[in-house]
């Protein structure tokens, strides 16, 4: 090999007989091996080139090193082309082969639910807490002092009649009403004082609509200067985080023995917006709460100066609300722990 | 209460539709729970006049030609013997409804919508009624209670719709009353309060009579003056027993009060329309010429009018005459002395009796009445004294006998006269948080009866004594708003209060964090009733002597199933399991935070102890003791601290799968698997796992303060282990031995547990990753080397382990 025209003779036939073989490769692989092939340095039909260079005359030597490379950058375009035509193709299939039907299941990520009342239980903390209630929680078991005699209710009142109690001893009992605790903090705590009390109460009562155990929430205000105007405008609040901006509030006379003016509030139904449907039976009023102002005689009995003090308090059932806004058909539900129902309401 | 507005017209003019009227008592307090048309059933009914009557032969029927007026003349078949020309009848027109009864033609079946018919081939267009296919008893209209047609007054105009005439068209309200106003449990209380709310006059029911000269030898003593602080008698002589008139009957009626005999419907008409019990005895049946009030003597008896004997005991207070008892005082007249067609006397009975103890007698002895119900809520002594005035008036006005001069009012010392009531209109206006205009508090309250006088702000009222509830300004302002209406409240945000710091304290916070950690963990939270049922303790199957068997009992459970405080979560778990199981539900998990309650002394004498615990129960194929272990391991990182466990036995619990759980040494609960013969005897369907964590044991690491450990500085270490050992030693043995051997060992996990033959059957094989965690320089391949020499000593000396060839 002297001569230039010889070498380009020979490197036009190695081309030639690239590209012929170069038809034959099926896939990527075949592409990295005809490759190494070729570009091995002791017998690779290019990849040896260089080791001849040695026999070259010292004059042609330039010349010899550039059509090698040359040859070997057309060859590495090639085969680079080639490869990326493989790949794709080869991608392609991969991906046709990975086909699936994106309807099927998915899989199942393991996770449980707070109860639908703690979940209720947590929005009403929020809210209240916000406005600087602090939470107490009371007692199941309590005196009969606590849940009747100091709200204003002796042994004689008729409004005993109005819940039936669970009696444990002529003295304890299991509280009928959050509102109990009022009267522990109203004995322990100076105003200001504002607190809510959720948790639970029993009633003798056991039927469809009825459970035997059930939750509520007091909430007690007691400060200087605290009006029937307060109580609406703070209840006005609440309703409107919990069933939405649009909600009104209705009071209404009511009784409650540990307070007076006593009232029941009423929310515009959030299912017709006061057009009257079922959830509200045609009255496009639901009722949610009894409220009221502090009974003075409540106050003193707690040892707080009625004359520099008022106080409002509310109770809500929080069950009941937990209902209405989640459209839980049976209380019971939420006590028998049926994974179907308690799998549904993540709010 | 029902309350029947052609009643109340008697006392207030009413001049607003029903729907107002219930939107104004709404307004005031008096929810109408239910308001209805006497006759809502009943449409297109007029009057008929029957012009011609002819027999159909071999029938009983008769065919008619019936003049309906201005609705035209239809010919009617008709069955009734009492049809006849020339009479006036209610007709059914075609289309319109009515009752249908049953073959006896006095139950009522349902309602019927008439259509054109034909009998024996005669074609009839319409049905003349009788009284009961329109709903109306003897009572309601005279001639309703007939078996045939209910005959029309001559007067009748012919094509008239009946409703009007038959009183068809009043309407009844059912009033809820609270508890706080029982001077409103009447027709007359409830008019006081619609002619204050419409600003109507209020007609008094007439009160006057004349006393003759009779008078009678007589005595009345009240020996319980604390149980009846007032008791008025008065006798009433040359009595005639006879039906009452028509108007008291339907007004009886319409308040679901049915006739018996003046006398007697004078007491019940009294009772209805001023919410003052009543009694009549036949003086005839009054022995010894004496009435006396008083407890009665353990072991006395009574046979009350239904028939029913009771025996007393020193709680129950009774009436005697001079010899026996002759009424169970408030709640039933006794049979001795019943009003019968043969009276010709009485001695009437108008009584306050204290509520408490007629709720308590009524409930005790299971006896309950008209009477009762109204004592139960209170009676004043006002409306006790307006009363027997009010029955005295009546039996004048129905001329059924004659008011002697015999009378008796025995009084504890109680006025009836109104009383003072001064307040603060400040006072008044601050509890409502708006300024009420003077002339509309003075209005509202003069409207109440209050009588007020305002000077400055000063506020004298007096109180009628019949509202009792009135006492402080607190009353007062009650009084105002809800007549000048809750609209006028303005919301505000409480202003004037002071800035408090809101929202959870530290365990409440904790408490939910735990509750987070394990619903993310794939727990459902549940929540169960905090009493269970005797039987609970015996499923999971506890000792005699057991401390869970130490519970609080209620006296008054709903029933035995829910009649113990629970002492431990687990049984209710079970059953929750066990329900899911029932349904279909092969897999879940399910926790529930709540107390149980740790009694001292039984009946309790102080708070028991109500502990918070944490009761989880998971169950499914993929579930086993060490799922469960994650879980319980998971309320531990959540408070920071780490969990300890050590094989022990529990009644219910699989006897070499259940674990005590330790927290610094002290123990704080149990996990274990359901054991099988409770599987079965709760028809689950798959193997459960329980844990119990008593959570205020933990209540001291709830402050612990989260600190952050630094990575660390130099390289750590790994090391794999396999020992063989004997298969009674724990994993938890080995790994404590591997930690106690050395001092720079930050993490050892089991990764891989083996028991084969090619061991021998008594051993197995337990591989373990150590991290050794350098502190003050990394470590030299010496060092590590001598840590590990250590490991293996300790453990082969302890435990005989080896590592495995």
């Amino acid at each position: 090999m002297t001569d230039l025209k010889e070498l380009s003779e020979k490197l036009a036939a190695i081309k030639q007989e690239i590209k012929e073989e170069l038809v034959g490769i099926q896939n990527s692989k075949g592409v990295y091996e005809y490759r190494k092939n070729i570009m091995d340095s002791k017998s690779g039909k290019i990849g040896s080139l260089m080791r001849e260079i040695g026999k070259i005359p010292n004059e042609m030597k330039a010349e010899y090193g550039k059509k090698v490379n040359e040859i070997k950058t057309w060859a590495t375009a090639e085969f680079e082309e080639l490869d990326k035509k493989l790949k794709e193709a080869e991608m392609r299939m991969r991906y046709e082969s990975e086909k699936i039907d994106v309807t099927l299941p998915s899989k199942k990520i393991k996770k449980g639910n707070l109860h639908p009342n703690t979940q209720m239980r947590e929005q009403l903390v929020e809210i209240f807490g916000s406005m600087g209630f602090e939470i107490f929680e009371g007692r199941e078991i309590e005196t009969d002092y606590y849940n009747f005699t100091a709200l204003n209710i002796p042994k004689d009142h008729p409004a005993r009649d109005m819940q039936d109690t669970f009696y444990l001893s002529p003295e304890f009992l299991l509280r009928t009403q959050t509102s109990s605790g009022q009267i522990h903090v109203m004995e322990a705590q100076k105003p200001p004082i504002k607190i809510i009390s959720p948790g639970k109460v029993f009633r003798s009562d056991d039927d469809a609509t009825h459970s035997p155990m059930f939750s509520q929430m007091e909430g007690l205000v007691v400060d200087k200067g605290i009006t029937l105007c307060d109580l609406q405008g703070m209840l006005d609040v609440f309703v409107q985080k919990i069933f939405g901006e649009e909600t009104k509030t209705r009071l209404r006379p009511s009784y409650f023995p540990f307070t007076e003016p006593s009232v029941e509030v009423d929310v515009s139904c959030f299912q017709c917006h006061g057009k009257g449907c079922r959830l509200c039976k045609g009255t496009g009023w639901i009722e949610i709460l009894g409220a009221g102002v502090v009974n003075k005689s409540v106050l003193e009995g707690c040892g707080i100066d009625s004359n520099v003090y008022s106080g409002l308090a509310f109770g809500i059932g929080i069950e009941r609300i937990a209902m209405l806004k989640y459209g839980i058909n049976n209380i019971k539900h939420l006590f028998e722990s049926d994974l179907r129902v308690l799998d549904q309401i993540d709010d | 209460m029902l309350l029947p507005l052609s009643w109340l017209k008697e006392y207030v003019d009413v001049n607003v539709d029903p729907d107002t009227l219930e939107e104004k008592l709404f307004s005031c307090g008096f929810e109408v729970e239910e308001k209805y048309e006497v006759g809502h059933d009943i449409s297109n009914v007029v009057v008929g006049l029957v012009k011609t009557c002819e027999d159909i032969p071999d029938t009983h029927l008769h065919l008619c030609q019936v003049d309906a007026g201005s609705h035209g003349e239809f010919q009617i078949c008709c069955g009734a013997d009492n049809v006849k020309a020339g009479g006036k009848f209610p007709l059914a027109l075609i289309g319109a409804t009515v009752y249908a009864t049953a073959k006896d033609h006095k139950t009522v079946e349902g309602v019927m919508t008439i259509k054109a018919g034909k009998l024996r081939g005669y074609d009839s267009f319409g049905m003349l009624c009788s009284g009961t296919e329109l709903g109306v008893s003897e009572d309601l209209f005279p001639g309703g209670g007939y078996n045939g047609l209910l005959v029309l007054p001559e007067d009748a105009e012919v094509g008239a719709d009946v409703k009007p005439i038959l009183g068809l068209d009043d309407v009844i309200f059912d009033v809820s009353i609270t508890s706080n106003r029982p001077d409103c449990q009447s027709i007359f209380g409830i008019a006081r309060e619609v002619a204050a709310v419409l600003e109507l006059p209020l007609k008094a029911p007439a009160l006057e009579y004349t006393e003759s000269d009779v008078t009678i030898p007589f005595q009345v003593t009240v020996d319980a003056p604390d149980l009846c602080p007032r008791y008025l008698a008065h006798y009433v002589s040359d009595v005639k027993i006879e039906p009452s008139p028509a108007w008291m009957r339907r007004r009886l009626a319409l308040v679901g009060c049915s006739a018996i005999s003046n006398m007697v419907d004078i007491t019940n008409y009294v009772l209805k329309e001023l919410g003052q019990p009543m009694h009549a005895f036949d003086f005839n049946y009054l022995e010894a010429d004496a009435i006396q009030v008083r407890r009665a003597n353990d072991g006395e008896k009574i046979v009350t009018l239904d028939e029913k004997e009771f025996t007393l005991n020193n709680s129950n207070l009774v009436i005697c005459d001079g010899k026996k008892p002759v009424a169970l005082a408030g709640i039933m007249g006794g049979l001795n002395s019943e009003i019968l067609d043969t009276t010709k006397a009485v001695m009437f009975e108008s009584a306050k009796f204290a509520h408490d103890n007629i709720r308590k007698s009524s409930k005790a002895l299971g006896q309950v009445s008209d009477a009762s119900a109204r004592y139960t809520k209170g009676v004043d002594e006002y409306t006790t004294d307006m009363a027997m005035k009010r029955a005295l008036h009546l039996v004048e006005e129905l001329g059924c006998g004659k008011v002697s001069a015999t009378k008796f009012d025995v009084n504890s010392g109680n006025s009836i006269e109104p009383f003072e009531l001064k307040v603060s209109v400040n006072a008044v206006n601050g509890v409502l948080g708006i300024k009420v205009p003077d002339e509309d508090i003075v209005r509202i309250l003069t409207n109440l009866g209050f009588s007020p006088v305002l000077q400055g702000d000063d506020l004298t009222m007096m109180i009628p004594a019949y509202r009792e509830d009135m006492a402080t300004y607190q009353d007062v302002a009650e009084e105002v708003i809800r007549m000048y209406g809750y609209e006028h409240i303005v919301p505000s945000f409480i202003p004037t209060a002071e800035v408090t710091m809101g929202g959870y304290n530290l365990r409440q916070k904790r408490e939910l964090k735990i509750k987070r950690a394990l619903c993310a963990a794939g727990c459902f939270e549940g929540m169960h009733y905090s009493f269970f049922s005797p039987s609970d303790l015996d499923l999971i199957r506890l000792p005699q002597d057991a401390p869970e068997r130490h519970a609080i009992k209620l006296i008054n459970p709903i029933n035995i199933d829910l009649s113990l405080m629970r002492t431990t979560l687990a049984p209710q778990m079970l059953a929750a399991m066990a329900r899911n199981q029932k349904k279909g539900i092969l897999s879940g998990r399910i926790f529930e935070m709540g107390n149980k309650f740790i009694p001292g002394e039984l009946p309790l004498t102080e708070y028991p102890d109500e502990r918070e615990t944490i009761c989880i129960g998971i169950f499914g194929e993929e579930e086993d003791f060490f799922s469960l272990k994650g879980i319980v391991d998971v309320v531990a990182n959540a408070l920071d601290i780490t969990f300890d466990y050590e094989k022990t036995e529990k009644t219910f619990l699989h006897p070499h799968r259940t674990a005590k759980i330790l927290c610094e040494g002290k123990e704080v609960g149990y996990l274990g698997q359901v054991l099988y013969e409770i599987i079965d005897e709760m028809d689950m369907r798959i193997n459960s796992y329980v844990a119990e964590i008593d959570l205020k044991a933990l209540t001291e690491y709830y402050d612990k303060a989260r600190k952050f450990t630094p990575l660390p500085k130099f390289l750590e270490e790994k090391r794999d282990f396999c020992f063989v050992m004997d298969k009674k030693v724990t994993c938890a043995q080995i790994e404590k031995a591997i930690m106690d051997a050395c001092d720079y060992i930050t993490s050892i996990e089991l990764f891989d547990l083996y028991e084969g033959i090619q061991l021998g059957l008594d051993k197995k094989s337990m591989a373990f990753s150590v991290v050794f965690t350098p502190r003050e320089e990394e470590f030299k391949p010496a060092v590590i080397d001598g840590y590990i020499e250590n490991i293996l000593k300790v453990v082969e000396e302890k435990y005989g382990a080896v590592l495995r060839a």
